[in-house]
């Protein structure tokens, strides 16, 4: 399928979610990301059981250390969905697109920008 | 093992605003196993604050680092040539390692990452519960392998208390009573006639009421 | 055998078989202030119904005026005190300390307990002491009465001249060990024994037959604990919410029989029906009162109950 979604996303894959640490989510914003979403499999259907179950934990740790600390913890969020549901897929991208341009750019990275002109 | 818990993020920035070199110290031992000081929440906490003091346009050099482990002297020695490159550390070891990272680098300051919560055991990933409170006289052969000094709120000796309910303490119906698993561990190992022995008038002296406890073998020091 | 104590409770209990009577206590509550007119007007209504009252010591951790200025004022104006001492909140020095206090003006009964944990009251950040168990801290007054020696090891002047008494919860958990419980408190040297209020009467029968079996009877005097209901939804609230409480259905069906403003009488009906039954069971020398908050009741509970008058001794 040829489906029409954002092109300003930067696809990470992995062999499943459970690979993912929430340092790797917290690294994504502290470069300057304004938003990273984690697609994984409909809970119940991991390939490896309870991948899913833990990608999600830690996706919550990561946005509740982001709500913290004033980033926003509306910019982390999972998503589950059948490997084989495209049209789904495309969906869940485009809202997070829409999400994330509301909510502007990250204060992170407009530090960093304001930090690199006064330099 | 030791349990500790990480501190608010809250408490920890106002700990650590004022220094702009800052050292994130973890340790692979206690606080590793129960998820609060090891190398993974340095490098979570050391990317927070970066974060956070970069939003605030004040830009930290955040450094990371984990021991084995803050409670002995070698390992401590590892940081002694780079000690001086930061204005503080900020240790995620237990209180232990705090103090001993105070005591081994008097002119940094030292400053505590987690909270230290007990002496206890992994129940399961994410559970750990406190069994024992360091009181220096064992009594667990009298009490069937569970004691009444750490796990009953009121450490009653000759128990249970009336406040006993369903096997649960009064306090809170999470927390098992402590007399309950003592009277059903002895009827498990017909041992209960042991019960109705009169468990003698506590020696808190050897505890923390005695002061600040310290061991020493002489057969071992060289 | 002889009188221990210079108690009168002691004497009472002592004299409650060949004299036919039983014993009467009751209890108050001190005040949340420093007046001594709220436990003086307390005991004014009870007075001449009761052999001795109970003070109760920062009961549910809720910090009140202490057990033993309260004790004194009930001394003072004529009435027996039962000082009630929890280990919750003081170290061995304070509690030997208390006891002599208590017994510089002459206060002959004391009551062993641990105490409620501290997060029930009002001082929930508080440390709590225990260094003491309520075993061990009858095993301390009788070895200051009967050896006249500090835990230390000195000689007491003037040693305490008092009745040890302590608590016992015939409903509470677990079970099995109600019996063997009561038996290691006699083995640490209790004198008598209060127990929490009783509504099941046929548990409580129970209870006792088992104590019987053991002679635990004869080694202990036991006074059943009984506390009028004011309503069904007291007796509701008690089954429900407070531990170790037994109160069969029959009871609040009973209760929420009547119109709610005789409700009150009923409970009271209740009260007196349960102490004329356990009068006949043997074993059970006495009456432990507690009408917290509605002390002029006790005066009709005692007479009803075929207790009034006290015995003079």
């Amino acid at each position: 399928m040829r489906l029409k979604s954002p092109t300003n996303f930067r696809i990470i894959r992995l062999p499943c979610t459970g690979k993912i640490d929430v340092i790797h989510i917290l690294r994504a914003f502290e470069k300057g990301v304004d938003g990273v979403y984690v697609v994984g499999c409909m809970e119940g259907e991991c390939h490896f059981t309870t991948g899913n179950f833990r990608a999600r934990k830690r996706v919550e740790q990561a946005a509740s250390l982001l709500d913290k600390i004033g980033v926003g913890g509306e910019r982390v969020k999972m998503y589950n969905l059948s490997a084989a549901d495209g049209p789904l897929a495309a969906e869940y991208a485009i809202e997070m697109d829409k999400k994330i341009r509301e909510l502007g750019p990250s204060p992170v990275r407009m530090a960093k920008q304001n930090m690199a002109k006064a330099a | 093992m030791i349990i500790a818990e990480k501190k608010p993020i809250e408490e920890i920035i106002k700990e650590v605003e004022e220094f702009d070199r800052l050292l994130i110290l973890g340790c692979n031992e206690c606080v590793t196993v129960c998820e609060a000081g090891g190398k993974k929440e340095v490098e979570i906490l050391a990317s927070v604050l970066r974060m956070h003091f970069i939003k605030e346009g004040k830009e930290k050099k955040i450094d990371e680092r984990t021991l084995q482990r803050q409670c002995d002297h070698e390992y401590l020695e590892e940081i002694r040539d780079v000690i001086d490159q930061y204005d503080a550390v900020l240790s995620l070891a237990c209180g232990v390692g705090v103090q001993f990272l105070a005591e081994k680098y008097l002119s940094t300051p030292m400053l505590p990452g987690v909270n230290t919560i007990c002496l206890g055991a992994n129940e399961e990933r994410g559970v750990w519960t406190e069994r024992c409170q360091a009181c220096g006289e064992c009594v667990l052969a009298r009490t069937a392998g569970i004691c009444p000094i750490s796990r009953c709120a009121k450490r009653v000796l000759n128990g249970p208390c009336g406040g006993s309910s369903n096997g649960k303490c009064e306090i809170n119906k999470d927390l098992d009573c402590a007399w309950q698993l003592i009277i059903d561990r002895l009827k498990a190992l017909d041992r209960m006639d042991e019960y109705e022995q009169i468990a003698s008038i506590k020696d808190w002296s050897t505890e923390r009421a005695g002061g600040p406890r310290t061991v020493i073998r002489e057969d071992v020091q060289v | 055998m002889s009188l221990k104590t210079s108690s009168k409770l002691e004497k009472i209990l002592y004299t409650a078989k060949e004299q036919g009577h039983f014993a009467v206590t009751s209890e108050c509550g001190p005040p949340r202030g420093s007046d001594p007119e709220a436990v003086t007007k307390k005991g004014a209504l009870i007075k001449d119904y009761v052999d001795c009252v109970n003070i109760t010591d920062n009961q549910t951790s809720m910090t009140r005026m202490c057990s033993l200025a309260a004790c004194v004022h009930l001394k003072q104006m004529g009435i027996e005190p039962v000082l009630q001492m929890v280990t919750r909140d003081r170290n061995r020095i304070a509690l030997q300390s208390d006891i002599l206090g208590a017994a510089s003006f002459d206060i002959h009964n004391i009551l062993c307990l641990t105490g409620d944990h501290q997060s029930f009251g009002d001082c929930a950040q508080g440390q709590n002491v225990h260094d003491l168990d309520s075993m061990q801290l009858i095993q301390t007054v009788r070895h200051m009465r009967d050896e006249g020696k500090f835990l230390g090891g000195d000689d007491i002047k003037r040693p305490p001249d008092m009745f040890v008494g302590a608590a016992a919860n015939p409903f509470a958990d677990p079970f099995e060990i109600r019996v063997p419980r009561l038996a290691k408190k006699i083995a640490c040297g209790v004198e008598f024994i209060q127990t929490q209020c009783i509504y099941n009467l046929d548990k409580f029968e129970e209870w006792m037959k088992r104590i019987r079996e053991r002679g635990l009877h004869e080694k202990v005097y036991i006074l059943a604990g009984m506390t009028p209901m004011k309503s069904a939804g007291m007796a509701k609230f008690m089954k429900n919410r407070v531990p170790g409480m037994d109160v069969p259905d029959e009871v609040i069906k009973r209760l929420a029989g009547v119109e709610k403003k005789k409700q009150s009488q009923e409970g009271i009906d209740i009260c007196v029906e349960a102490m004329l039954r356990l009068k006949e069971v043997e074993g059970v020398a006495g009456f432990h009162v507690m009408a917290i908050e509605w002390e002029e009741k006790v005066p009709e509970i005692v007479e009803r109950s075929g207790l009034y008058p006290r015995p003079e001794v």
